[in-house]
């Protein structure tokens, strides 16, 4: 299944990209797909605590992945 | 439970106060706080030229409507807040917050709740530009960890 990436601010700039797809077997977690981020170029340089959106909302690292999601890499908030 | 089109949250034009203070003023209300987050000259002691934000749209509209829903349940008030995007100035305001409640208590506590949940949840991001020619995102983490004190080191309610 293909979900889509999307890295914001400081982390775009690390991996180079601020969207991209990924490919995963089915049942895989949000953990599953952060190892195969960290794969990528720039990937390595990413920290170790990453906070991240599923569709939108915040998920755990057990949050299940479907075809499809939208996964949002969100660096320290800083807005206001 | 269809309500009408809510306000957007963001916007790349310059920010007016007036219509998010009518937005909340009504008989009922004796007060009415408003917040203006403005660009500051200065970062931890550099001077700052200005800065751009940039955001996760979608995601930054559906997290500023629940803060507002949750500060309008928890308090009798009403509240509006927009929050700027992309280039602006050093003194060009970034964000408003503007609360109506029946006494002014009320009012200070949901605009000071409204404005630390904003920094802390809504997808938004700072690139400043400084007077060296460097620029760089801010990260309001390692502030806290400088020992300054940010939102979270103020936030009362976690």
């Amino acid at each position: 299944m293909t979900v889509t990436v999307l890295a914001f601010a400081r982390y775009a700039d690390l991996l180079g990209t601020d969207q991209f797809e990924m490919t995963l077997p089915m049942g895989a977690t949000l953990k599953d797909l952060l190892d195969l981020v960290r794969t990528r170029p720039g990937g390595d340089t990413l920290p170790s605590a990453l906070v991240v959106a599923v569709n939108r909302r915040q998920a755990g690292l057990d949050a299940p992945i479907a075809a499809g999601d939208e996964i949002a890499l969100l660096p320290p908030m800083a807005g206001g | 439970m269809t309500a009408p089109l809510p306000a957007p949250f963001l916007t790349d034009t310059v920010l007016q106060v007036e219509p998010l203070i009518r937005r909340v003023t009504s008989a009922e209300h004796g007060a009415v706080v408003v917040f203006q987050g403005v660009v500051r000259n200065r970062h931890q002691g550099k001077p700052v030229q200005g800065l751009e934000y940039t955001s996760y749209p979608a995601m930054a509209e559906d997290v500023a409507r629940t803060i507002v829903h949750e500060a309008e349940m928890r308090w009798p008030v009403r509240v509006a807040a927009m929050h700027r995007v992309g280039a602006l100035d050093v003194g060009e305001c970034a964000v408003i917050v503007a609360v109506g409640a029946g006494h002014r208590e009320e009012a200070f506590m949901a605009c000071q709740h409204v404005i630390d949940e904003i920094k802390r949840r809504v997808p938004i991001w700072k690139h400043e530009r400084y007077a060296d020619g460097s620029a760089d995102w801010v990260d309001p983490m390692a502030l806290d960890e400088a020992g300054t004190t940010g939102p979270r080191a103020r936030a009362s309610d976690g």
